[in-house]
């Protein structure tokens, strides 16, 4: 509820005229409404801190000594411990980096599958007449809500036949293929808003659907690519269930396998090191919020609204 | 439209305006979608048929499998730890996602049009629903509900000794739904969109005809959000049937203790790739096609009775 509203609903106000005018300028409102908008921004601080809290309790503790991390509640960082981030950069058998590389190599080809696949897919839906599109469609949408386990045994079996497993092929190749189907649904939506009139007077000139798709619809749909790319990229980075399955072989380990196979290794001893190396790989996912927040936003509401 | 959307539309008018009995794009398109058409054919719908095929076989990936009939839907009947990781997951989704989904709509409403800071508030709110599925927020779960973790060294400054939320049976799933409530950014992010989408006359009107904050709530913000909540609802029931990284970093891989955190992905990934029960695991993985289905459906069909569609 708007604040304009609240207002409007507490005190009706003397209709206009009956009072100088400069008294009802400015942001004047009656002491309830005032109540309410201090209740209302109190409120959500409390909350915004209660959320943050826990990830700056990490960035603390990631640079304390270990002993200090328990029945602490503060943030506060009596003496810091960089040394916990190499501690944790070389506590596994392979650097960090290596691990951070592999995800980024992971990262790299699945984005650039779903740009590729989906905007193709895309085109074609919401803008090509062709035989069984609706019922196309519709499989597609159902394909979105599919759960991905009742594909990974027959796909794990497939790409062992293959000599597929401990490679990145199973994490690359699907998105090749499009199986991301929600950035299919993402892209038709946004090509849905784009005027009709330019591609039929592309098509008019003599252009055909290849050239409509280079040189008209790829540039009009940068927005919706960015969209796809972060997304991908965070969904990816923090992929845990198919990188544990397809990726076994510990110097091809991905972030949050080598995350998890840090557990095992330093659960029981140094909690420092290992909160350090949780905090670099939240860092990539943050600077992509940081810089990518509205095509996050944007991409959301096209896809969840009515 | 969303997606659902969509999809109710199209299963409404089987047969409607027909631009495509002409197919006259028939060639660009099949060219466009070849990607899509292997990946539908080769990687979900051949993977679907072999894993329903799978399902009555005897298979650990080295020798050949075997039909063993409908024995592995059999076996679930006995299966405790079926049934306790179907517990587990259902609570997970009763009492998970509606907590998930009023904590968006609440923060949501307050959050909606012309408050001061509310880019700031919302970038705040959402960011854990981007950092949520990841390992290192599993890892840190596992510190802040520890024994000695920050919860617990929060209540020490009131005296209150907690127990180690993550080592006992009657808490541990609880963590872990609080992890999902931690993570409402996302559908409160859709429900902000969808609140935008309200005409404010709406309200005017209501406010002239008399109605208060609470009422015009209930006759305006409801029935015209209601496909969206409807949308989040779908989704969070569907993704939460699912859930796998949190609870399996949690507990280690265990879904303990005593099978407190056994969700059901967790358990077929036990079953499929530490017992290599290839067969049994297919099994499993058709029951949740099953029960996904089976939610999906009667969230459709309940929404009959509460979305309201504006056309």
């Amino acid at each position: 509820m708007t604040e304009t509203l609240e207002k409007n609903a507490v005190t009706p106000g003397p209709p206009p005229g009956r009072k100088p005018v400069g008294k009802r300028r400015g942001r004047t409102r009656s002491p309830s409404a005032l109540v309410w908008s201090l209740a209302k921004h109190l409120t959500l601080i409390a909350v915004s801190l209660v959320m943050l809290y826990p990830l700056l309790w990490m960035v603390a503790g990631s640079l304390r000594p270990n002993h200090e991390i328990f029945g602490n509640a503060t943030l506060f960082v009596d003496t810091f411990h960089f040394e916990n981030y190499p501690n944790g950069w070389n506590a596994l058998s392979e650097p960090f980096g290596k691990y951070l590389l592999n995800s980024a190599v992971v990262v790299l080809g699945t984005v650039l599958g779903n740009l590729v696949s989906c905007s193709l897919a895309a085109y074609a839906f919401a803008r090509l007449r062709f035989r069984y599109r609706r019922t196309a469609f519709a499989v597609m949408l159902i394909t979105i809500m599919l759960p991905i386990h009742v594909l990974i045994i027959p796909q794990y079996v497939l790409y062992a036949q293959l000599g597929w497993i401990n490679t990145y092929l199973p994490l690359i190749v699907p998105k090749l293929l499009a199986t991301d189907a929600f950035f299919i649904f993402l892209m038709v939506q946004f090509i849905r808003g784009i005027p009709r009139e330019l591609d039929e007077a592309a098509r008019i000139d003599g252009a055909g659907h290849a050239r409509i798709f280079f040189q008209i619809m790829l540039p009009l749909m940068v927005p919706a690519l960015a969209t796809t790319a972060i997304f991908t990229f965070i969904w990816t980075w923090n992929d845990f269930f198919s990188q544990l399955i397809f990726v076994t072989e510990p110097s091809l380990y991905t972030v949050p396998v080598a995350l998890r196979s840090f557990i095992d290794a330093q659960m029981q001893s140094d909690y420092s090191a290992l909160f350090a190396m949780s905090v670099v790989t939240l860092i990539p996912v943050f600077l992509v919020f940081l810089f990518g927040q509205r095509f996050l936003l944007r991409g959301i509401a096209t896809t969840g609204g009515k | 439209m969303s997606m659902l959307g969509e999809l109710r539309t199209i299963g409404r008018s089987r047969r409607g305006r027909n631009d495509e009995a002409h197919g006259k794009d028939d060639k660009a398109a099949l060219a466009f979608l070849a990607p899509w058409i292997i990946g539908l054919l080769g990687i979900t719908v051949g993977p679907m048929i072999a894993s329903l095929y799978l399902s009555f076989t005897d298979y650990n990936l080295l020798q050949n499998p075997g039909f063993v009939g409908v024995e592995n839907y059999a076996r679930m009947l006995g299966d405790e730890r079926l049934w306790a990781s179907l517990q587990v997951t259902f609570t997970y989704v009763f009492v998970g996602v509606p907590l998930q989904l009023a904590a968006a709509l609440l923060l949501a409403l307050l959050l909606d049009r012309g408050l001061r800071g509310l880019a700031l508030y919302r970038s705040a709110l959402y960011l854990p629903s981007l950092l949520g599925g990841s390992v290192a927020i599993a890892v840190l779960w596992r510190l802040v509900f520890g024994a000695e973790g920050l919860v617990n060294s929060f209540l020490a400054v009131f005296g209150i000794q907690g127990p180690s939320w993550i080592a006992s049976p009657e808490t541990a799933l609880s963590t872990i739904i609080t992890l999902n409530v931690w993570t409402f950014g996302a559908p409160m992010v859709i429900f902000l969109a969808g609140l935008r989408q309200i005409p404010r006359h709406y309200y005017e009107a209501a406010s002239i005809d008399g109605a208060g904050p609470l009422q015009r709530f209930r006759s305006v913000t409801l029935p015209l959000l209601s496909p969206i909540i409807f949308f989040n609802l779908v989704l969070g029931v569907i993704g939460s049937l699912q859930a796998f990284t949190q609870a399996f970093i949690v507990s280690n891989g265990t879904g303990g203790p005593s099978d407190s955190t056994l969700f059901f992905s967790l358990y077929l990934y036990q079953e499929g790739f530490m017992g290599f029960r290839m067969g049994y695991a297919s099994a499993l993985a058709w029951l949740l096609l099953i029960i996904v289905a089976a939610f999906t459906a009667i969230n459709f069909w309940a929404s009959k009775f509460w979305v309201f569609y504006n056309d």
